[in-house]
Protein backbone atom coordinates (compact mmCIF):
# COMPACT_ATOMS: atom_id res chain seq x y z
CA UNK A 1 0.00 0.00 0.00
CA UNK A 2 1.54 3.50 -1.08
CA UNK A 3 1.15 6.36 1.74
CA UNK A 4 -1.88 8.31 1.08
CA UNK A 5 -1.25 11.79 -0.12
CA UNK A 6 -1.90 14.63 2.11
CA UNK A 7 -2.72 17.70 0.69
CA UNK A 8 0.08 20.48 1.61
CA UNK A 9 -1.35 23.32 4.13
CA UNK A 10 0.03 26.58 2.68
CA UNK A 11 2.09 28.43 5.50
CA UNK A 12 -0.79 30.77 6.58
CA UNK A 13 -2.78 27.79 7.29
CA UNK A 14 -0.38 25.95 9.22
CA UNK A 15 0.67 28.28 12.16
CA UNK A 16 -2.91 29.36 12.01
CA UNK A 17 -2.12 33.40 10.85
CA UNK A 18 -5.57 34.36 11.04
CA UNK A 19 -6.51 33.12 14.19
CA UNK A 20 -3.59 35.01 16.18
CA UNK A 21 -3.20 37.85 14.38
CA UNK A 22 -7.16 38.71 15.02
CA UNK A 23 -6.50 37.88 18.78
CA UNK A 24 -3.60 40.26 18.81
CA UNK A 25 -5.55 42.93 17.08
CA UNK A 26 -8.39 42.36 19.63
CA UNK A 27 -6.14 43.17 22.74
CA UNK A 28 -4.14 45.79 21.12
CA UNK A 29 -7.34 47.81 20.28
CA UNK A 30 -8.73 46.64 23.64
CA UNK A 31 -5.98 48.79 25.84
CA UNK A 32 -5.76 51.15 23.55
CA UNK A 33 -9.12 52.08 24.14
CA UNK A 34 -8.98 51.78 27.89
CA UNK A 35 -6.12 54.15 27.56
CA UNK A 36 -7.59 56.71 25.25
CA UNK A 37 -10.89 56.60 26.84
CA UNK A 38 -9.16 57.29 30.06
CA UNK A 39 -10.74 54.61 32.09
CA UNK A 40 -9.78 53.91 35.45
CA UNK A 41 -10.49 51.40 37.23
CA UNK A 42 -8.73 52.47 40.67
CA UNK A 43 -11.22 55.16 40.49
CA UNK A 44 -14.26 53.04 40.18
CA UNK A 45 -12.98 50.93 43.60
CA UNK A 46 -11.80 53.97 45.39
CA UNK A 47 -15.85 55.50 44.83
CA UNK A 48 -17.41 52.31 45.61
CA UNK A 49 -18.21 54.03 49.41
CA UNK A 50 -20.36 56.43 47.71
CA UNK A 51 -22.55 53.93 46.18
CA UNK A 52 -23.06 52.05 49.25
CA UNK A 53 -23.89 55.08 50.53
CA UNK A 54 -26.81 55.11 48.52
CA UNK A 55 -27.58 51.99 48.72
CA UNK A 56 -28.01 52.18 52.89
CA UNK A 57 -30.25 55.65 51.74
CA UNK A 58 -32.35 53.25 49.49
CA UNK A 59 -32.77 50.54 52.11
CA UNK A 60 -36.10 51.86 53.56
CA UNK A 61 -38.45 51.83 50.76
CA UNK A 62 -41.67 54.06 51.22
CA UNK A 63 -44.14 51.70 50.56
CA UNK A 64 -46.99 54.06 50.35
CA UNK A 65 -45.58 56.06 47.20
CA UNK A 66 -46.61 52.58 45.52
CA UNK A 67 -50.16 54.04 45.47
CA UNK A 68 -48.70 57.00 43.24
CA UNK A 69 -46.92 55.40 41.11
CA UNK A 70 -49.10 52.23 39.64
CA UNK A 71 -50.53 54.72 37.59
CA UNK A 72 -47.48 56.26 35.58
CA UNK A 73 -45.88 52.54 35.90
CA UNK A 74 -49.13 51.51 33.56
CA UNK A 75 -48.38 53.82 31.41
CA UNK A 76 -44.83 52.85 30.66
CA UNK A 77 -46.30 49.25 30.32
CA UNK A 78 -48.47 50.72 28.14
CA UNK A 79 -45.79 52.40 25.91
CA UNK A 80 -43.75 49.66 26.04
CA UNK A 81 -46.33 47.37 24.15
CA UNK A 82 -47.54 49.73 21.72
CA UNK A 83 -43.83 50.72 20.89
CA UNK A 84 -42.63 47.75 20.48
CA UNK A 85 -45.76 46.68 18.85
CA UNK A 86 -45.67 49.40 16.24
CA UNK A 87 -41.67 48.65 16.03
CA UNK A 88 -42.27 45.11 15.59
CA UNK A 89 -44.73 45.19 12.32
CA UNK A 90 -42.96 47.77 10.84
CA UNK A 91 -39.31 45.93 11.26
CA UNK A 92 -41.20 42.71 9.33
CA UNK A 93 -41.40 43.22 5.63
CA UNK A 94 -37.65 45.20 6.43
CA UNK A 95 -37.01 41.94 7.75
CA UNK A 96 -37.44 40.49 4.60
CA UNK A 97 -36.11 42.74 2.46
CA UNK A 98 -32.82 42.32 4.59
CA UNK A 99 -33.07 38.66 4.08
CA UNK A 100 -30.41 37.17 1.55
CA UNK A 101 -32.62 33.89 0.89
CA UNK A 102 -35.05 35.72 0.54
CA UNK A 103 -33.72 38.72 -1.73
CA UNK A 104 -31.30 38.10 -4.43
CA UNK A 105 -31.28 41.67 -5.62
CA UNK A 106 -27.85 42.76 -4.05
CA UNK A 107 -28.66 46.43 -4.36
CA UNK A 108 -32.38 46.29 -2.46
CA UNK A 109 -30.58 44.56 -0.20
CA UNK A 110 -27.67 46.51 0.79
CA UNK A 111 -30.04 49.75 0.53
CA UNK A 112 -32.30 48.40 2.59
CA UNK A 113 -29.49 47.51 5.51
CA UNK A 114 -28.12 50.69 4.97
CA UNK A 115 -31.18 52.43 6.23
CA UNK A 116 -31.41 50.01 9.00
CA UNK A 117 -27.97 50.86 10.65
CA UNK A 118 -28.71 54.13 9.95
CA UNK A 119 -31.82 53.92 11.76
CA UNK A 120 -30.09 51.71 14.52
CA UNK A 121 -26.88 54.48 14.79
CA UNK A 122 -29.61 56.81 16.09
CA UNK A 123 -29.57 56.64 20.06
CA UNK A 124 -32.62 56.55 21.82
CA UNK A 125 -31.96 58.91 24.50
CA UNK A 126 -31.42 61.71 20.98
CA UNK A 127 -34.69 60.41 19.45
CA UNK A 128 -36.63 60.61 22.79
CA UNK A 129 -35.40 64.79 22.77
CA UNK A 130 -36.29 65.41 19.29
CA UNK A 131 -40.31 64.25 19.66
CA UNK A 132 -40.22 66.02 22.73
CA UNK A 133 -39.75 69.06 21.22
CA UNK A 134 -42.11 67.85 18.40
CA UNK A 135 -45.17 66.20 20.41
CA UNK A 136 -44.52 67.99 23.45
CA UNK A 137 -43.65 66.53 27.00
CA UNK A 138 -45.60 63.22 27.56
CA UNK A 139 -46.53 59.55 26.92
CA UNK A 140 -46.68 60.12 22.67
CA UNK A 141 -43.04 60.92 22.38
CA UNK A 142 -42.14 57.82 24.33
CA UNK A 143 -44.00 55.67 22.25
CA UNK A 144 -42.73 56.94 18.97
CA UNK A 145 -38.68 57.11 20.01
CA UNK A 146 -40.20 53.32 21.37
CA UNK A 147 -41.12 52.22 18.04
CA UNK A 148 -37.83 53.57 16.18
CA UNK A 149 -35.98 52.33 18.72
CA UNK A 150 -37.51 48.43 18.32
CA UNK A 151 -38.07 48.44 14.45
CA UNK A 152 -33.85 49.07 13.92
CA UNK A 153 -32.81 46.44 16.86
CA UNK A 154 -36.08 43.92 16.02
CA UNK A 155 -35.51 44.45 12.25
CA UNK A 156 -31.92 43.25 12.74
CA UNK A 157 -32.78 40.11 14.77
CA UNK A 158 -35.62 38.95 12.49
CA UNK A 159 -33.54 39.04 9.47
CA UNK A 160 -30.44 37.22 11.01
CA UNK A 161 -33.65 34.47 11.65
CA UNK A 162 -35.13 34.23 8.77
CA UNK A 163 -31.48 33.65 6.97
CA UNK A 164 -31.38 31.15 9.25
CA UNK A 165 -34.61 28.95 7.87
CA UNK A 166 -35.11 25.64 6.17
CA UNK A 167 -35.42 26.22 2.23
CA UNK A 168 -37.02 23.15 1.54
CA UNK A 169 -40.38 24.03 1.76
CA UNK A 170 -39.93 27.51 -0.21
CA UNK A 171 -38.59 25.26 -2.94
CA UNK A 172 -41.60 23.18 -2.71
CA UNK A 173 -44.00 26.33 -3.12
CA UNK A 174 -41.70 27.47 -5.74
CA UNK A 175 -42.62 24.15 -7.49
CA UNK A 176 -46.19 24.59 -7.19
CA UNK A 177 -46.74 27.16 -8.61
CA UNK A 178 -47.07 29.90 -5.36
CA UNK A 179 -47.04 33.56 -5.32
CA UNK A 180 -43.87 35.35 -3.58
CA UNK A 181 -46.04 36.35 -1.00
CA UNK A 182 -48.13 33.43 -0.85
CA UNK A 183 -44.60 31.62 -0.45
CA UNK A 184 -43.21 33.54 2.38
CA UNK A 185 -46.96 33.43 4.15
CA UNK A 186 -47.29 29.36 4.27
CA UNK A 187 -43.27 28.33 3.85
CA UNK A 188 -41.46 31.03 5.91
CA UNK A 189 -43.66 32.36 8.39
CA UNK A 190 -44.28 29.20 9.87
CA UNK A 191 -40.67 28.71 10.44
CA UNK A 192 -39.89 31.92 12.00
CA UNK A 193 -42.93 32.84 13.99
CA UNK A 194 -41.40 31.30 17.80
CA UNK A 195 -38.38 33.05 17.66
CA UNK A 196 -40.45 36.16 16.26
CA UNK A 197 -42.45 35.99 19.22
CA UNK A 198 -39.56 35.35 21.56
CA UNK A 199 -37.64 38.43 20.51
CA UNK A 200 -40.44 40.64 20.67
CA UNK A 201 -40.94 39.97 23.71
CA UNK A 202 -36.80 40.81 24.96
CA UNK A 203 -37.66 43.85 22.96
CA UNK A 204 -40.76 44.57 25.69
CA UNK A 205 -38.79 44.15 28.09
CA UNK A 206 -35.77 46.29 27.39
CA UNK A 207 -38.21 49.21 26.47
CA UNK A 208 -39.70 48.70 29.81
CA UNK A 209 -36.78 49.07 31.08
CA UNK A 210 -35.59 51.88 28.33
CA UNK A 211 -39.16 53.95 28.91
CA UNK A 212 -38.11 54.53 32.61
CA UNK A 213 -34.78 56.48 31.15
CA UNK A 214 -36.83 58.08 28.72
CA UNK A 215 -39.03 59.65 31.07
CA UNK A 216 -36.25 61.61 32.12
CA UNK A 217 -36.69 63.24 29.07
CA UNK A 218 -39.98 63.89 29.70
CA UNK A 219 -41.51 60.86 27.68
CA UNK A 220 -44.03 60.44 29.61
CA UNK A 221 -44.39 57.25 32.49
CA UNK A 222 -42.42 56.24 35.39
CA UNK A 223 -39.69 58.06 34.43
CA UNK A 224 -40.79 61.10 35.20
CA UNK A 225 -41.52 60.01 38.71
CA UNK A 226 -38.14 58.48 38.77
CA UNK A 227 -36.08 61.88 38.07
CA UNK A 228 -38.21 63.80 40.54
CA UNK A 229 -37.51 61.56 43.10
CA UNK A 230 -33.69 61.66 42.22
CA UNK A 231 -33.66 65.37 42.36
CA UNK A 232 -35.59 65.84 45.41
CA UNK A 233 -33.17 63.35 47.08
CA UNK A 234 -36.04 60.61 48.47
CA UNK A 235 -33.96 57.66 47.80
CA UNK A 236 -36.98 55.97 49.63
CA UNK A 237 -39.28 56.67 46.86
CA UNK A 238 -36.71 56.01 44.43
CA UNK A 239 -36.11 52.36 45.75
CA UNK A 240 -39.95 51.31 45.58
CA UNK A 241 -39.69 52.91 41.68
CA UNK A 242 -37.54 50.42 41.10
CA UNK A 243 -38.39 47.34 42.43
CA UNK A 244 -41.75 48.10 40.83
CA UNK A 245 -39.98 48.22 37.36
CA UNK A 246 -37.92 45.21 38.39
CA UNK A 247 -41.37 43.47 39.40
CA UNK A 248 -42.58 44.26 35.94
CA UNK A 249 -39.08 43.12 34.27
CA UNK A 250 -39.92 39.52 36.15
CA UNK A 251 -43.52 39.01 35.07
CA UNK A 252 -42.24 40.00 31.41
CA UNK A 253 -39.59 37.74 31.62
CA UNK A 254 -41.91 35.27 33.35
CA UNK A 255 -44.18 35.12 30.66
CA UNK A 256 -42.04 35.27 27.59
CA UNK A 257 -40.06 31.75 28.98
CA UNK A 258 -43.61 30.23 29.65
CA UNK A 259 -44.43 31.09 26.21
CA UNK A 260 -41.50 30.29 24.50
CA UNK A 261 -41.57 27.11 26.33
CA UNK A 262 -45.12 26.53 24.92
CA UNK A 263 -44.78 27.61 21.59
CA UNK A 264 -41.10 25.85 21.16
CA UNK B 1 -45.45 -0.11 -29.85
CA UNK B 2 -48.29 3.01 -30.13
CA UNK B 3 -46.60 5.74 -30.63
CA UNK B 4 -48.18 8.57 -28.30
CA UNK B 5 -47.31 12.38 -28.84
CA UNK B 6 -44.32 13.56 -26.37
CA UNK B 7 -45.87 15.84 -23.66
CA UNK B 8 -42.23 17.51 -23.06
CA UNK B 9 -39.54 17.71 -25.41
CA UNK B 10 -36.18 18.68 -25.17
CA UNK B 11 -34.42 20.33 -28.15
CA UNK B 12 -30.50 20.76 -28.16
CA UNK B 13 -30.64 21.83 -24.37
CA UNK B 14 -27.36 22.88 -22.73
CA UNK B 15 -26.85 24.20 -19.31
CA UNK B 16 -24.00 26.09 -18.30
CA UNK B 17 -24.23 27.29 -14.60
CA UNK B 18 -22.83 30.63 -14.00
CA UNK B 19 -19.37 29.29 -12.12
CA UNK B 20 -19.15 27.31 -15.57
CA UNK B 21 -19.56 23.75 -14.41
CA UNK B 22 -21.81 21.98 -17.49
CA UNK B 23 -24.82 20.99 -16.05
CA UNK B 24 -26.44 19.70 -19.01
CA UNK B 25 -24.99 18.96 -23.03
CA UNK B 26 -27.00 19.09 -26.09
CA UNK B 27 -29.96 17.07 -24.47
CA UNK B 28 -32.02 16.32 -27.21
CA UNK B 29 -35.21 13.60 -26.80
CA UNK B 30 -38.72 13.39 -26.01
CA UNK B 31 -40.80 11.95 -23.31
CA UNK B 32 -44.48 10.77 -24.25
CA UNK B 33 -47.52 11.30 -22.47
CA UNK B 34 -48.32 8.96 -19.86
CA UNK B 35 -44.56 7.70 -19.34
CA UNK B 36 -43.35 6.16 -16.42
CA UNK B 37 -39.08 7.87 -17.19
CA UNK B 38 -36.47 6.56 -14.99
CA UNK B 39 -32.88 9.02 -15.15
CA UNK B 40 -29.71 7.11 -13.88
CA UNK B 41 -26.40 8.79 -13.45
CA UNK B 42 -23.90 9.02 -11.37
CA UNK B 43 -23.38 11.98 -9.11
CA UNK B 44 -23.34 14.99 -10.54
CA UNK B 45 -24.15 13.66 -13.44
CA UNK B 46 -26.53 16.41 -14.30
CA UNK B 47 -29.91 14.39 -13.52
CA UNK B 48 -31.38 16.83 -11.14
CA UNK B 49 -30.26 19.85 -13.06
CA UNK B 50 -32.20 17.78 -15.54
CA UNK B 51 -35.40 17.58 -14.18
CA UNK B 52 -35.52 20.96 -12.70
CA UNK B 53 -35.31 22.88 -16.48
CA UNK B 54 -38.38 21.15 -16.93
CA UNK B 55 -40.35 23.06 -14.02
CA UNK B 56 -38.07 26.31 -14.56
CA UNK B 57 -37.07 26.06 -11.15
CA UNK B 58 -33.41 26.06 -12.85
CA UNK B 59 -33.08 28.11 -16.47
CA UNK B 60 -31.02 26.66 -19.34
CA UNK B 61 -28.30 27.91 -21.59
CA UNK B 62 -29.39 27.27 -25.01
CA UNK B 63 -32.01 25.35 -26.96
CA UNK B 64 -35.79 24.55 -26.27
CA UNK B 65 -37.90 23.03 -23.58
CA UNK B 66 -41.67 22.28 -24.86
CA UNK B 67 -44.09 21.04 -22.41
CA UNK B 68 -47.61 20.01 -24.15
CA UNK B 69 -46.20 21.79 -27.64
CA UNK B 70 -45.52 25.25 -26.01
CA UNK B 71 -41.71 26.58 -25.25
CA UNK B 72 -41.59 26.97 -21.91
CA UNK B 73 -38.68 29.65 -21.91
CA UNK B 74 -40.14 32.64 -22.04
CA UNK B 75 -42.86 32.14 -19.64
CA UNK B 76 -42.85 34.55 -16.88
CA UNK B 77 -45.32 35.52 -13.85
CA UNK B 78 -48.49 33.91 -14.40
CA UNK B 79 -48.02 31.93 -16.90
CA UNK B 80 -44.63 30.58 -15.66
CA UNK B 81 -47.20 29.74 -12.09
CA UNK B 82 -49.32 28.11 -14.62
CA UNK B 83 -46.93 25.63 -15.75
CA UNK B 84 -45.55 25.29 -12.26
CA UNK B 85 -49.24 24.11 -11.44
CA UNK B 86 -49.41 21.50 -14.09
CA UNK B 87 -46.06 20.20 -13.03
CA UNK B 88 -45.51 18.55 -9.25
CA UNK B 89 -42.68 17.81 -7.81
CA UNK B 90 -41.31 15.73 -5.33
CA UNK B 91 -37.74 16.42 -3.61
CA UNK B 92 -35.61 13.74 -1.55
CA UNK B 93 -35.92 15.86 1.53
CA UNK B 94 -39.47 15.92 1.46
CA UNK B 95 -39.77 19.38 1.96
CA UNK B 96 -42.40 19.76 3.98
CA UNK B 97 -43.41 22.43 6.80
CA UNK B 98 -42.60 20.57 10.00
CA UNK B 99 -44.27 22.72 12.22
CA UNK B 100 -47.55 23.16 10.02
CA UNK B 101 -50.33 20.49 10.02
CA UNK B 102 -50.58 17.16 7.51
CA UNK B 103 -53.71 18.80 6.06
CA UNK B 104 -51.97 22.32 5.55
CA UNK B 105 -49.18 21.03 3.99
CA UNK B 106 -51.83 19.02 1.50
CA UNK B 107 -53.07 22.45 0.89
CA UNK B 108 -50.77 24.29 0.35
CA UNK B 109 -50.04 22.05 -3.42
CA UNK B 110 -53.67 23.73 -4.21
CA UNK B 111 -52.49 27.50 -3.60
CA UNK B 112 -52.24 28.26 -7.23
CA UNK B 113 -55.71 27.69 -7.62
CA UNK B 114 -56.70 30.93 -5.68
CA UNK B 115 -55.58 34.38 -5.19
CA UNK B 116 -52.66 35.44 -2.90
CA UNK B 117 -55.12 37.30 -0.29
CA UNK B 118 -57.22 34.09 -0.49
CA UNK B 119 -54.45 31.63 0.81
CA UNK B 120 -53.32 33.98 3.16
CA UNK B 121 -56.50 34.15 5.10
CA UNK B 122 -56.79 29.97 3.83
CA UNK B 123 -59.95 30.58 2.19
CA UNK B 124 -59.94 27.21 0.35
CA UNK B 125 -63.13 26.16 -0.76
CA UNK B 126 -64.93 22.59 0.93
CA UNK B 127 -64.95 20.83 -2.27
CA UNK B 128 -60.78 21.30 -1.99
CA UNK B 129 -60.82 20.72 1.64
CA UNK B 130 -61.84 17.23 0.62
CA UNK B 131 -60.15 16.86 -1.83
CA UNK B 132 -56.92 17.16 0.89
CA UNK B 133 -58.39 13.96 2.74
CA UNK B 134 -59.01 12.12 -0.68
CA UNK B 135 -55.49 12.84 -1.65
CA UNK B 136 -54.16 11.74 2.22
CA UNK B 137 -56.30 8.81 1.79
CA UNK B 138 -54.69 7.75 -1.73
CA UNK B 139 -51.52 7.86 0.05
CA UNK B 140 -53.11 5.76 2.88
CA UNK B 141 -52.64 8.47 5.47
CA UNK B 142 -55.97 9.78 6.14
CA UNK B 143 -56.18 9.39 9.52
CA UNK B 144 -52.75 12.00 9.80
CA UNK B 145 -55.50 14.72 8.67
CA UNK B 146 -53.88 17.07 11.78
CA UNK B 147 -50.93 15.72 12.75
CA UNK B 148 -48.10 17.88 12.71
CA UNK B 149 -45.55 16.75 9.79
CA UNK B 150 -42.87 16.65 11.74
CA UNK B 151 -44.24 14.02 13.68
CA UNK B 152 -44.52 11.43 10.82
CA UNK B 153 -41.69 9.03 9.52
CA UNK B 154 -40.17 9.57 6.51
CA UNK B 155 -41.90 7.44 4.28
CA UNK B 156 -45.03 9.15 5.82
CA UNK B 157 -43.57 12.46 5.10
CA UNK B 158 -43.27 11.29 1.43
CA UNK B 159 -46.10 10.04 0.80
CA UNK B 160 -47.42 13.45 2.46
CA UNK B 161 -45.54 15.52 -0.05
CA UNK B 162 -47.26 13.24 -2.98
CA UNK B 163 -50.73 14.00 -1.67
CA UNK B 164 -49.69 17.92 -1.40
CA UNK B 165 -48.76 17.48 -5.59
CA UNK B 166 -51.85 15.55 -6.19
CA UNK B 167 -53.69 18.94 -5.10
CA UNK B 168 -52.12 20.46 -8.05
CA UNK B 169 -54.04 18.07 -10.62
CA UNK B 170 -50.65 17.77 -12.34
CA UNK B 171 -50.20 16.29 -15.35
CA UNK B 172 -46.54 15.31 -14.96
CA UNK B 173 -44.33 14.74 -11.83
CA UNK B 174 -40.90 14.83 -11.23
CA UNK B 175 -39.55 13.16 -8.42
CA UNK B 176 -35.50 13.74 -7.46
CA UNK B 177 -34.30 10.83 -5.60
CA UNK B 178 -37.73 10.52 -3.86
CA UNK B 179 -36.23 7.49 -2.10
CA UNK B 180 -32.20 8.26 -1.44
CA UNK B 181 -33.34 8.49 2.25
CA UNK B 182 -35.52 5.78 3.12
CA UNK B 183 -35.37 2.32 3.71
CA UNK B 184 -35.93 -0.56 1.58
CA UNK B 185 -39.45 -1.27 2.97
CA UNK B 186 -40.77 2.41 2.66
CA UNK B 187 -38.96 2.64 -0.64
CA UNK B 188 -41.83 0.38 -1.92
CA UNK B 189 -44.91 2.30 -0.64
CA UNK B 190 -43.47 5.48 -2.38
CA UNK B 191 -42.28 3.74 -5.19
CA UNK B 192 -45.59 1.86 -5.83
CA UNK B 193 -47.18 5.15 -4.61
CA UNK B 194 -46.06 7.00 -7.69
CA UNK B 195 -46.36 3.81 -10.47
CA UNK B 196 -50.19 3.64 -9.24
CA UNK B 197 -50.06 7.26 -10.46
CA UNK B 198 -48.86 6.89 -13.55
CA UNK B 199 -51.35 3.94 -14.34
CA UNK B 200 -54.07 5.50 -12.75
CA UNK B 201 -54.54 8.73 -13.60
CA UNK B 202 -52.28 8.45 -16.69
CA UNK B 203 -49.65 11.38 -15.00
CA UNK B 204 -46.45 11.23 -16.69
CA UNK B 205 -43.77 10.58 -14.18
CA UNK B 206 -40.10 11.40 -14.31
CA UNK B 207 -38.06 9.77 -11.72
CA UNK B 208 -34.13 10.42 -10.63
CA UNK B 209 -33.03 7.37 -9.17
CA UNK B 210 -29.51 6.05 -7.88
CA UNK B 211 -30.89 2.22 -7.79
CA UNK B 212 -30.43 0.67 -11.17
CA UNK B 213 -32.86 -2.27 -9.48
CA UNK B 214 -35.56 0.07 -8.61
CA UNK B 215 -35.08 1.85 -12.30
CA UNK B 216 -35.64 -1.99 -13.92
CA UNK B 217 -38.24 -2.23 -11.82
CA UNK B 218 -40.44 0.67 -12.26
CA UNK B 219 -39.78 2.09 -15.17
CA UNK B 220 -41.02 2.18 -18.78
CA UNK B 221 -38.34 3.81 -20.22
CA UNK B 222 -34.76 4.32 -18.80
CA UNK B 223 -32.53 7.18 -19.62
CA UNK B 224 -28.49 7.71 -18.28
CA UNK B 225 -26.62 10.40 -18.34
CA UNK B 226 -23.17 10.99 -17.43
CA UNK B 227 -21.09 14.57 -17.61
CA UNK B 228 -24.16 16.16 -18.78
CA UNK B 229 -24.94 14.16 -21.87
CA UNK B 230 -27.47 11.62 -22.59
CA UNK B 231 -25.52 8.74 -23.08
CA UNK B 232 -28.55 5.84 -22.87
CA UNK B 233 -32.02 5.83 -23.88
CA UNK B 234 -33.87 2.47 -24.48
CA UNK B 235 -37.46 1.45 -23.39
CA UNK B 236 -37.62 -0.96 -20.46
CA UNK B 237 -38.05 -4.05 -22.87
CA UNK B 238 -34.25 -3.65 -24.36
CA UNK B 239 -32.72 -3.34 -21.58
CA UNK B 240 -30.09 -5.60 -21.36
CA UNK B 241 -28.10 -6.53 -18.04
CA UNK B 242 -25.20 -4.92 -18.05
CA UNK B 243 -26.32 -2.18 -20.22
CA UNK B 244 -26.64 -0.10 -16.80
CA UNK B 245 -22.66 -0.97 -15.85
CA UNK B 246 -21.84 1.19 -18.78
CA UNK B 247 -23.81 4.59 -17.37
CA UNK B 248 -22.33 3.82 -14.41
CA UNK B 249 -18.97 3.61 -15.05
CA UNK B 250 -16.44 6.66 -13.87
CA UNK B 251 -15.19 8.71 -16.23
CA UNK B 252 -11.76 7.73 -15.96
CA UNK B 253 -12.81 3.87 -16.48
CA UNK B 254 -15.00 5.23 -19.81
CA UNK B 255 -11.71 6.77 -21.32
CA UNK B 256 -9.72 3.16 -20.66
N1 LIG C 1 -26.17 25.87 -8.42
C1 LIG C 1 -25.10 25.31 -9.03
N2 LIG C 1 -24.05 26.06 -9.38
C2 LIG C 1 -22.99 25.53 -9.99
N3 LIG C 1 -22.87 24.24 -10.32
C3 LIG C 1 -23.89 23.42 -10.01
C4 LIG C 1 -25.07 23.91 -9.33
N4 LIG C 1 -25.90 22.86 -9.15
C5 LIG C 1 -25.30 21.80 -9.67
N5 LIG C 1 -24.08 22.10 -10.19
C6 LIG C 1 -23.15 21.21 -10.87
O1 LIG C 1 -23.78 20.69 -12.01
C7 LIG C 1 -23.48 19.32 -12.18
C8 LIG C 1 -24.75 18.51 -12.23
O2 LIG C 1 -25.37 18.57 -10.94
P1 LIG C 1 -26.72 17.82 -10.60
O3 LIG C 1 -27.13 18.27 -9.25
O4 LIG C 1 -27.70 18.01 -11.70
O5 LIG C 1 -26.25 16.31 -10.55
P2 LIG C 1 -27.07 15.03 -10.10
O6 LIG C 1 -26.95 14.05 -11.22
O7 LIG C 1 -28.42 15.40 -9.66
O8 LIG C 1 -26.20 14.52 -8.89
P3 LIG C 1 -26.68 13.80 -7.53
O9 LIG C 1 -26.91 12.39 -7.89
O10 LIG C 1 -25.50 13.98 -6.63
O11 LIG C 1 -27.90 14.51 -7.07
C9 LIG C 1 -22.56 18.95 -11.04
O12 LIG C 1 -21.23 19.02 -11.50
C10 LIG C 1 -22.80 20.01 -10.00
O13 LIG C 1 -21.65 20.24 -9.24
MG1 LIG D 1 -29.39 15.43 -7.76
Amino acid sequence: MSTPTIPRRSWAQRYHVKGIGWTVLMLVLLVASAQMTGVNVGMFFSNLGQFTNLLVRMSNPAWDYTTVIIQPLLETIQMAILGTTIGAAFAIPFAVLSASNLIHNRWLRGLTRLFLDLVRTLPDLLLAAIFVAIFGIGSTAGVVTLAIFSFGMVSKLFYEVIETIDMGPLEALESVGATKITIIWYAVLPQILNQFISYFLYTLEINVRASTVLGYLGAGGIGVFLQRSLNEFNYNQTAVIILATLVVVLVIDGVSNHLRRVLL
Amino acid sequence: MEQTAPIISFKGVNKVYSNGTVGLKDISFDISRGQFLVVVGLSGAGKSTLLRTINRMHEITSGEITVEDESISDYKGKALRLLRRKIGMIFQGFNLINRSSVEKNVLSGRVSYYPTWKTIFGLFSKADKEKAVHSLARVNLAEKLYTRADELSGGQQQRVAIARTLMQDPKIILADEPVASLDPLTTKTVMDTLKRLNQEDGITVIVNLHSVALAREYADRIVGLRAGQLVYDQPIGNVAEGDLDQIYQTPEGAKA
